[in-house]
This record gives C-alpha cells, structure tokens and sequence, in this order.
C-alpha cells in the first residue's frame, strides 16, 4: 500500500507541476524551456525554512512568494523577447539558476540540501494533501480558461499584434500568467522537497524542464485533461516498468519526437480528431441509411 | 602576461563556439529552426575523430572522415527530421529538435559505453613557448589555424561561387530564388552538409583538447550555441561570429573573476540575457 501511495504522491506533484506550466505556454502561448527553476525555487525555499525549523504547511505560501518573484522578474525579462528569442531566454533563465545554486555553500552546492524533515502528517495525508492542491489547481484552469482572462491568454497565443490592436495590455496579461504558474510551480516545490527530502542542483536542470514540456505537449498544449492524464502517465510509467527505466530518456525522447512528427498537438488534439472522425463516419452512415 | 594568455586561452574556446554556432546559424537563416540536434553532429564527429585515429593512427584522415560522414548525417537529419515538421509552428521543430538530440545522446551512451573514449596516442601534444612561461599547444594553435582557414572557405563560397550567389538567394527570399531557377532542396541539403562538417570538424578538436569523447560532450556546446547565435541575433552570420569569439574571451575571464558567483556555463547565458535586456534583436540583428 505505500508503494502505491508514493506513486500518487508522485503523480500528483507532476501534474500540479505540468499545470503549472500549461499556464504559462499552454494558456498564454508563452514557451518556458527553464520552468524547473520555478519549481527548484519552490523547493529550496521550502526546504530551508523547514530545516530552520518552520512548519511545513507555512513553507508551502513562501514558497509560491519567492517562485513567484523569480517569475515575475522572468516575466519582465521576457516581456522584451518573443517566440525564438523568448526560448532561448528562458533556458539561459534555466541555466543561471542551476549556475547560481551549485556555486554557493549556502544553497547546499554540488552536495544539495540532504535530510529535510518529513512533512509532519504521514504519508497517506501528505499524498491527500498533494492530490487536493493538483485538482484545486486544474479547477482553477479550467474556470479560469472560461473567463474573460482565458480569453485573452487565448487571443494572445493566438497573435499578439492583434490583442494589442484591441486596446487589451498584453503586457500586464503575459505578466500574471507568468506569476500564476511560477508560483504554482513554487507550490509544486514545496511538496517536491517534502517529498524526496532531498533536492540537489541536478533535480532542476534542463532534463526537468524538458520532461515537464514534454508533458505539457503530450498531453495537448493547452488542454487541461489532455496535461493531467499525460503528466500522471509519464511521471509513474518509469517505476512501473523498469525496461522503461533504464532508457528512460531515449524512451522520452522518442516519445516526444514522435509526437511532434505526427500529432503536434498531443494526445487531445489526437482524441478530438478521432472523436470528430468518427461522428462524421456515424453522421455519414445515418445520412446512408435515409 | 595573466592577461594575454587568458585573451588568447578565449580565442581558443571562441573558435571551437564558432565552427559549431555557424551551423546552427546557417540552419536558422534558411530553416527558421533552432537546431538543439546540431550539437549530437558535434559528438558524433569527436566519437568518429578518436575511432579513426585510433585504428589508422592518421588525424588528418580522422579528420576528413569525420566531416565528410557527419556532413552525409547532418543531411540526412534534415530529410529524416525537419522536412516533414516545415509547415508546422516553429515550437513543433524545436521540441523535436531537443527530442531528437536527448535520443542521440542516449545511443551514443549505448553504443560507445558511458565512459567515453581517449586517443590511444594524442597527437598534436607538443607545445611552443610564445614567450616566458606561457606555453600554447599545437592542438590550440591547430583550432585557430583550422578555424580561420574553414571560415575563409566558406566566406569564398558564399562570395565568389554560383552556388554561393544561389544559396544567399534562397536565405533572402526562397520564392523569388525557386523562380529564378535555384533547386531550393539542393541548397538546404548543401547548407545541412557544410554546417554538420564544421560541428564534427569542432568535435574532434575537442575531443583532441580533452582527449576524451563522451556521449555527454555536445550538452553544454548546444545550449551554448543557442545562446551564441541569439546573441549574434539570429541568421547574421557575422554576428555569430562575433559572439563566439566575444564569448570565448568573456568566459576564460570571468571564470577567474567572478566564478565564485557563478559557474563557467552560466555566464554565457547571465551575458545572454543581459544583451537581449538592451538589445532584444541580438548583436547584430536587424529589426524584429
């Protein structure tokens, strides 16, 4: 049973971690290739305060504040750069990060940050915790996709120059869906470390921030289902087959090109076009049948 | 003296960024695509330098296999990879990109075993004293030796050939180059060729700097590129240029003053964000 419960631990940290990032890229059309900063601010935050003694649950907030500064200055930065330019920011955002951290004694540098103290619950009410704030978050998505602020993430990812024409600030937009998702992925930190009770440089580099892109386009930039399923599949599938594991990277990869060849956009724009494919077929042999 | 030797130290590793950027800026100015694969080419030529050598004891003839065979790959990477992603939007052919350079640096990990591979007997080992106690090795002085004449090649192609005048029309404006009778495919096919041989020519200087390949060698001169031909603002060939070596310089000084701050690798990318702050087109970028 603990097996178990340490699988949907995991899954649901992934998943708040993707939603996070589907925020960011998959809402507002922003591409993040250095979100696991986000989530490594979150977690040596965490960690710190709760090493110093502060109890986990009053971690989980400053951990979103502090992600969420690191995202808003990220946000502002970024507000400069555009499509290319804007990827290539946010993995240089990425890599400093990781740089800053492993250079300095009072981050832990190359060693971490070892024997962070559990989150004081028991693992079943930790995972509870963790799987609550996931499906808080994808309601938030979901309502906030139907809002007039779902609105304009969606015509700013669709062309920019024309939400500006309509007299909409794109900036001030661009700039909360930057918050929102850092700070989410601060939270998903804070778990993160509380999870593990290990973090290191390397538990945020650039192979982080690819996997959880890589969630967010398998699952179907910008459908929240499409990223919860993918993030909750891709996270757990490792443990579960060990083959997998071993080539763990060479399957994600794989996985990933193979997706961008023939189904750009994931798995819900697969399901939405067999799923249209298929009612048209109905449609067509009830037009048949008359 | 400290000074000159970490200036000519940057000269050094400002080449090597730019026989691998270049490729990848030839690739962005025709293609549109951040190349991320690129740097795989960049390994398999060190893995092809040190495999050769080591069986025929010739480095010039590793060499020129190594840039012919990883040309031929570079090529074939575009028809396998990027022709069918053409029509897509530009993230499409990144993420790919990315993909398909994390499944190359897994094969060559299986194939090549994790812990790389070293010249049976380096060559090249020998060095000249420039001046009191600064010593430069003939591999260093072959980088820049190398580097010039290969750039001046192409800068000749480009300038004095019909294929050069063919393939600058095809960057500027593929429509009007198709009409005028240029075969469009055979110039990105040349352009995937030229790029790929100067990454594996890079690799197999490294691989003979380090003496060492390992399947991991192309993670930090990718990402670096990127920055590099972001910096030169995407497409300018001069400005790719001019960042590698500016790069190079700037790295081999900032590990000694301020690499307590920050690590070698981060300051490309801390100079990166600093210059796009200011300067969002790049170095030499014309307008967005």
């Amino acid at each position: 049973m603990s097996y178990e419960i340490t699988l949907l631990t995991t899954m649901a940290i992934s998943v708040l971690f993707a939603l996070s990032l589907n925020f960011i890229t998959g809402f507002c059309g922003q591409i993040s290739l250095g979100h696991a900063a986000f989530l490594g601010a979150g977690a040596y935050t965490s960690a710190m305060l709760s090493k110093a003694g502060v109890p986990f649950l009053m971690t989980i907030p400053a951990a979103a504040l502090c992600a969420a500064v690191l995202g808003a200055i990220t946000g502002l930065a970024s507000l400069r750069v555009r499509h290319d330019f804007l990827a290539i920011t946010t993995m240089g955002v990425g890599f400093l990060f990781v740089g800053i951290i492993r250079q300095q004694d009072f981050f832990g540098g190359e060693i971490g940050i070892a024997g962070i103290p559990g989150s004081g619950f028991g693992k079943v009410r930790f995972m509870l915790i963790c799987v609550a704030l996931a499906f808080t978050f994808a309601a938030f998505s979901l309502y906030v996709r139907r809002s007039w602020m779902g609105f304009v993430f969606k015509s700013i990812a669709d062309n920019e120059d024309v939400t500006r024409v309509l007299g909409i600030d794109v900036s001030r937009y661009k700039l909360i869906a930057f918050i929102i998702g850092t700070g989410t992925a601060g939270v998903a930190g804070a778990l993160y470390a509380h999870h593990f009770r290990f973090i290191g440089p390397d538990s945020f580099g650039f192979v982080e921030s690819i996997s959880v892109l890589a969630m967010v386009i398998v699952g179907g930039i910008g459908s929240v289902w499409g990223v919860i399923f993918a993030a909750a599949l891709l996270s757990v599938l490792p443990m579960l087959v060990q083959f997998i594991d071993d080539y763990k990277l060479l399957f994600y990869s794989a996985l990933l090109f193979s997706m961008m060849r023939f189904s750009p956009d994931g798995i819900a724009g697969l399901c939405t076009r067999l799923s249209s494919s298929i009612s048209r077929r109905t449609t067509e042999s009830d037009g048949n049948k008359r | 003296m400290l000074y000159l030797e970490l200036f000519i130290q940057g000269f050094v590793q400002g080449s090597i960024y730019a026989l691998i950027a270049l490729g990848l800026t030839l690739v962005y100015g025709l293609l549109r695509i951040l190349h991320v694969a690129h740097a795989a080419l960049f390994t398999l030529g060190g893995y092809i330098g040190v495999i050769v050598t080591n069986a025929t004891g010739s480095f010039t003839l590793a060499m020129v296999v190594a840039m012919l065979v990883v040309g031929f790959a570079g090529m074939l990477m575009y028809k396998l990879a990027y022709e069918p992603l053409l029509s897509k939007p530009p993230y499409v052919s990144l993420i790919a990109s990315i993909a398909l350079f994390i499944a190359a640096e897994e094969i060559f990990r299986i194939a090549f075993g994790p812990y790389g591979l070293s010249y049976q007997t380096p060559p090249l080992q020998g060095q000249i004293e420039l001046f009191s106690d600064f010593y430069l090795k003939y591999a260093e002085i072959l980088v820049m030796g190398l580097s010039v004449v290969l750039l001046s090649a192409l800068a000749w192609l480009s300038m004095r050939t019909r294929t050069g005048v063919a393939w600058r029309a095809t960057v500027t404006d593929p429509d009007m180059a198709r009409a005028f009778g240029v075969k469009i495919q055979n110039v990105r096919y040349l352009n995937f060729f030229i790029g790929s041989s100067f990454a594996a020519a890079a690799g197999v200087l490294v691989a003979l700097l380090n003496n060492l390949v390992e399947p991991t060698m192309g993670s930090v001169p990718s990402y670096k590129a990127l920055a590099i031909i972001v910096l030169g603002g995407l497409g300018s060939i001069r400005g790719t240029l001019i960042a590698a070596l500016l790069l190079g310089i700037l790295e081999s000084f900032g590990t000694i003053y301020i690499g307590h701050l920050l690590g070698r690798d981060a300051i490309a990318f801390a100079f990166l964000i600093l210059v796009l702050m200011v300067r969002p087109q790049g170095l030499m970028g014309g307008k967005l």
